[in-house]
């Protein structure tokens, strides 16, 4: 049977791809925030998943207001980057695990979540920041990947309940299918921003970190936070931070922490980042 | 209708109301996903609107590139970023425009830490 092994949180901030695309990864703004991956890189080449599940969000990209699932999973063979506005990320094409993604929707469905089944559909920061954070630039992305998308872009997004559950749920799914992989969770977003309005720029480091602690010691009274806790405390785009808890939900009630990175900023944004793995 | 969140400052949610409102803009901006249209768009910006339905505000707001005009009309920012792209324009060049500070200004603030929380979690506050 399949595991989930591990999970890991990134922030997927589009000026960091940029930066990397743009070869400015050396440069002293953007040094430190590759930094604080370094350590993440070298754990997930030594750990060697055979499929990563990435939670994200699509920003206007492959769902535009025509259509807004709450949860999608990406069943195709391939998923494309996304041109969101300045031309595609020159990155690897994302390549998918279309009978794991095929069977976890049918297990969660009938375990009562509803996710939308996505045969075709272009991937954009929100997916690939993070894989170029842990992975770096290669020429082809080492494994396979399961994009499930969360809208968070549409208020209001499923609460952080119903993100944790879903986790659970994902968690029940991978260990009922029948080959024996080893599948890493990524749970994206965050941390405090906000992109829109005067109060664009708010950072909340306090909140962050509070955050970052509770995700590994305390997860299902972190899954009770309100919606408007995250959009007074850590910005309207702050809220994204509730896809974290799909990720959480799919590990142990207790997990080991093997890194943490915070840092202020990248771009608009506080960037957060966490590697747990389940305890054995 | 009103929200809780309505007490945050200097904030639009992008809620059911401000979606019905926006549908136009932002399924305007979303067109912008393809180098041909953005061409075609920066040729002709107001005969290029017209497609869309906009109304005369909506169409004002994106002519004269008001940001916060754009999300008070009920565009959301991650589709009036892509009018931005199209404009050569990054999140924090709008967000500067947006908050009302040159970008270096705003710059600036992130080095230091970013906009506060305090003094801005509520109106009430201040």
């Amino acid at each position: 049977m399949a595991h989930i092994v591990a999970g890991v949180t990134t922030s997927h901030v589009p000026a960091i791809g940029a930066a990397l695309d743009g070869g400015k990864a050396a440069e002293p703004y953007w040094a430190p925030v590759f930094a604080g991956y370094e350590a993440s890189k070298a754990w997930i080449a030594a750990l060697k998943p055979d499929v990563v599940i990435l939670v994200y969000n699509d920003h206007a990209s492959a769902f535009s207001l025509d259509m807004i699932p709450t949860f999608a999973i990406g069943c195709a063979a391939e998923f494309p980057p996304a041109d969101e506005g300045w031309g595609p990320r020159p990155v690897p094409v994302v390549k998918g695990h279309p009978k794991l993604a095929w069977h976890i929707a049918q297990s969660v469905i009938l375990d009562e979540f509803d996710l939308t089944i996505v045969n075709k559909m272009a991937v954009d920061h929100g997916l690939t920041v993070p894989l170029s954070l842990m992975f770096g630039q290669p020429d082809a992305w080492p494994c396979p990947v399961i994009p499930l998308a969360v809208n968070v872009v549409q208020y209001p997004p499923p609460t952080g309940a119903r993100c944790y559950k879903l986790g659970q749920a994902i968690r029940r799914a991978v260990e009922s299918y029948d080959e024996p992989l080893k599948v890493v969770i990524f749970g994206t977003g965050g941390m405090s921003h906000q992109l829109q309005g005067p109060r664009a720029g708010l950072i909340n480091s306090v909140f962050d970190r509070a955050f970052l602690d509770a995700l590994v010691a305390d997860p299902a009274n972190l899954a009770l936070k309100p919606h408007i806790e995250y959009l007074r405390e850590a910005g309207s785009e702050g809220i994204e931070l509730v896809m974290w808890l799909v990720m959480r939900g799919a590990l142990n009630a207790e997990v080991r922490e093997v890194h943490r990175f915070y840092h202020v900023p990248a771009s608009n944004t506080a960037v957060g980042h966490i590697i747990l793995e389940n305890a054995a | 209708m009103t929200a809780d969140y309505h007490d945050i400052p200097g904030t639009t949610v992008f809620d059911a109301e401000q979606s019905r409102l926006g549908y136009p803009i932002n399924t305007f901006c979303m067109s912008l996903m393809t180098a041909e249209n953005r061409a075609a768009f920066k040729s002709d910006e107001a005969g290029y609107l017209k497609a869309f339905g906009l109304s005369p505000a909506q169409t004002k707001v994106v002519l004269e590139r008001d940001w916060n005009g754009m999300i008070a009309e009920g565009g959301n920012i991650y589709f009036t970023a892509k009018l931005a792209a199209t404009d050569g324009l990054s999140f924090q060049q709008i967000a500067a425009k947006m908050s009302g500070v040159s970008q270096p200004e705003y710059a600036a603030m992130m080095l230091a830490g970013g906009r506060p929380i305090e003094g801005n979690r509520s109106k009430g506050e201040g």
